[in-house]
């Protein structure tokens, strides 16, 4: 059992939870992602490790409620404890092999949307934490449903907030966030894409026309998360992967999103985000 | 004579009934039934049963105590070599071991061993028999990955000769396959598997579940952080393989590990779980193994229309006979001779069929099996919504990958001696991990002999002074 022993409402329907997992906590590293198991009946559902404490023993992860697992997870509370928490698994971000003085100097830009902005934290943490110079485009439908803007702020050079309604930031998408920054010159040497899988393919075809090297995570259908049952497999640059062994971060470019998308809705509806429509690419 | 009395069948649930549920198929003998079987065997001198078992259980002194309706006994002496008898009982491939090689076998049917292991591991059970003698510990701790057939058989020998063992299991449920893999019907989880991975903890044997090796810990973590002076690796064969064929990743096709997976270790098919599970109307099993079948029951059990093909003939099936005449009578179609060539996508893709070719058997391969060959012009379609891939599996790489100085097959396997010896110092490995998918026996087989090569690394590197 893994104690939560930290709950925060991030907005409605949207939660963080400190778990103990000191040895969870100990090896996790930016990109990775974890299985959580509410309770005895509960699915295994993978969620990207947003933040880890080793000395305390700690792993942060943040859930917004979809459906009945989500929903299981966010109704415990401080205190209670997770059934199961397994990992870290997944390949972590490439930029972890490279040495600091290779980060040191080198222009990030992250794109995030919705929950994506959780998964996107550890990373801006860590290469801002090795002088990389990080910006962030952090979208959400209404100001009220943006997460972890204070945090964000607090280990980035640079945070431009949308939302759909204009209600906080720009008013409008991500996608044409980073139009007007590359429009304005800036300059980036990568960027990564956190977000609905929408999104990401949206975000892919608009830094296409910049030659804008883009990584993408890709929060596919999972049982295991070992590489034994293949649900989550995609088509990245013609080849089957397994987002969970190969993944779950890839050449945004070689992706194939429609088929991801398709096999995310395999089993209805459920990943759906409640109540947000997502109208990135409806334009086109 | 005594084997002039016909082999004692067993009881099943009857095929009609059985179509509709997941309790168990056979019920196994009673005790007049045992014991009318035990007295089929004839008690040789030489026992052949015994050299063709994997783990070399005395199958004759144990029939005897049946005989005798010493039924404790017959338990203890099982246990001398298996850890996992009701395990055995239920899912080896007794045709090919023990039965195979029994005398009465040429005339005759051969002694039902594995119904008469099964009946003795269920009696132990029900009535609370359980034999946890192991020597005192000699505080040598060896860590255990993954708790599947060759673990438990591992740690269970290991924790007799009295190391403090510890097996990690990257899943929530200790098991493996045995959890995972091997549905309900065949080997029930609570009563069966449960009580023997039980049992091995009764050894002393600590389990500690969600703990990935090569991700969580690395086997290096094992030695030098947490003081383990040996590590066997029983991680199995959990890399399922797909054909390569245009369509396999429509929506309805899956592996039949992640069809099993989602039924058996995430209980789908019960009401109350939270794991769905897409059956479809009409699925096509591709593939003749054991996993095949137990894919194809499954899904007939969910309420689907089951066909599977298989791209030889009956006689070349590496499934049980059991399993098949099992299938056979539930309902589920064979089509032989048959190899997918496309899966076809019904415009919004979802599976609407499969595109399939005739074979036929040419020259026998490096197998010795006769290797099928396609007949030219040969395509049909199948209609079909759910495609089910049961191919076989590899050994999972993470730990390989992982760990340096462990020497890795072409095909994926560790490299590992007939002792479960690898190309690193104090690490050892057993079962499908080494081999490639095969059995649960062979796995524990393996498992045994690696406990055996451990015992005597540590002996050696640590003096027997320490070792009591």
């Amino acid at each position: 059992m893994y104690k939560i022993v930290k709950k925060k409402e991030l907005a409605p329907q949207i939660c963080l939870m400190e778990v103990e997992a000191p040895r969870v906590a100990q090896a996790a590293m930016p990109g990775q992602f974890l299985i959580v198991r509410a309770d005895e009946k509960g699915e295994r559902i993978p969620l990207t490790v947003c933040d880890y404490d080793r000395e305390k023993g700690t792993v942060t992860i943040v859930t917004q409620v979809v459906g009945a697992s989500s929903r299981k997870i966010c109704h415990l509370e401080e205190g209670d404890e997770l059934m199961d928490v397994a990992g870290p698994l997944g390949q972590p971000s490439e930029f972890v092999n490279e040495r600091e003085e290779e980060l040191r100097g080198k222009r990030f830009l992250f794109i995030a949307g919705g929950l994506g902005i959780a998964p996107v934290y550890p990373q801006v943490k860590y290469l801002h934490a090795r002088g990389a110079r990080v910006e962030v485009i952090a979208g959400a439908k209404t100001a009220g449903m943006l997460i972890m803007e204070k945090e964000m702020e607090a280990v980035c050079d640079g945070l431009h907030i949308c939302t759909d309604d204009g209600s906080k930031g720009e008013k409008g998408l991500v996608t044409g966030v980073l139009d007007r920054l590359m429009g304005e010159g800036r300059v980036y040497d990568r960027a990564v894409a956190i977000g609905p899988m929408i999104m990401m393919k949206f975000v892919t075809l608009t830094a296409k026309k910049y030659d804008l090297p883009l990584i993408v995570s890709l929060n596919t259908l999972m049982v295991d998360g070992t590489g034994m049952c293949g649900a989550c497999r995609v088509s990245v640059g013609g080849k089957t992967m397994f987002a969970c062994v190969d993944g779950p971060e890839f050449n945004a470019y070689e992706v194939d999103f429609d088929e991801a998308m398709r096999r995310q809705g395999m089993y209805k509806d459920q990943e759906v985000e409640s109540d947000h429509k997502c109208r990135i690419g409806l334009g086109r | 004579m005594s084997n002039k009395i016909p082999r004692v069948q067993a009881r099943e649930q009857d095929p009609a009934a059985r179509r509709g549920n997941f309790e168990e198929v056979s019920y196994g003998y009673d005790e007049r039934e045992a014991v009318l079987e035990a007295s089929r065997c004839l008690n040789c001198k030489k026992p052949a049963c015994m050299n063709a078992c994997p783990v070399a259980v005395k199958i004759p002194f144990f029939i005897q105590e049946v005989l005798k309706g010493d039924f404790r006994e017959a338990a203890r002496i099982i246990a001398i070599d298996s850890s996992l008898p009701a395990v055995c009982g239920r899912v080896c491939p007794q045709e090919n071991q023990c039965e195979g090689a029994c005398v009465l076998g040429i005339r005759n049917e051969p002694v039902a061993i594995g119904k008469l292991e099964r009946f003795v591991a269920d009696w132990s059970r029900e009535n609370g028999v359980r034999f946890t003698e192991r020597k005192s510990s000699n505080g040598i701790k060896v860590a255990v990955i993954g708790s599947g057939p060759s673990g438990l058989a591992c740690a269970a020998d290991l924790a007799k000769t009295g190391y403090e063992v510890t097996i990690f299991e990257a899943l929530h449920k200790p098991g493996g396959v045995l959890e995972y893999g091997i549905p309900e019907f065949r080997l029930p989880k609570e009563k069966v598997v449960k009580s023997e991975v039980d049992n091995v903890r009764a050894l002393g044997v600590t389990i500690e579940t969600n703990v990935v090796i090569g991700r969580t810990l690395s086997v290096d973590d094992l030695f030098e952080k947490e003081g383990f002076k040996a590590v066997f690796i029983g991680s199995g064969a959990g890399l399922p393989r797909f054909m390569g064929i245009p369509g396999e990743n429509l929506n309805g096709v899956f592996s039949a590990n992640e069809f099993l997976t989602r039924n058996n270790l995430m209980n789908a098919y019960k009401e109350d779980s939270d794991t769905p599970i897409y059956v479809g109307r009409k699925v096509c099993v591709v593939g003749g193994g054991n996993v095949a079948m137990d894919a194809a029951r499954t899904a007939l059990r969910l309420g689907a229309h089951v066909t599977v093909v298989y791209r030889r003939t009956e006689k070349e099936l590496p499934a049980r006979k059991e399993e098949v005449h099992h299938a056979r009578e539930e309902g589920i179609e064979f089509r032989m001779l048959v190899n997918p060539v496309e899966i076809l996508d019904d415009g919004r893709g979802w599976v609407k069929g499969i595109r399939c070719e005739s074979m036929k058997l040419g020259d026998p391969d490096e197998s010795g099996r006769r290797a099928p060959v396609p007949v030219p012009g040969s395509e049909f379609d199948m209609e079909a919504d759910v495609v089910i891939m049961a191919l076989g599996t590899s050994p999972n790489p993470l730990i390989a990958s992982t760990t340096s100085g462990l020497e890795r097959t072409r095909r994926g396997g560790l490299v590992a001696d007939e002792e479960g010896t690898t190309s690193r110092e104090g690490v050892f490995a057993g079962g499908d991990a080494v081999t490639g998918a095969a059995t649960v026996i062979l796995a524990m087989g393996a498992g045994r002999r690696a406990a055996r090569s451990i015992d005597k690394y540590l002996r050696g590197k640590y003096g027997s002074a320490e070792l009591i």
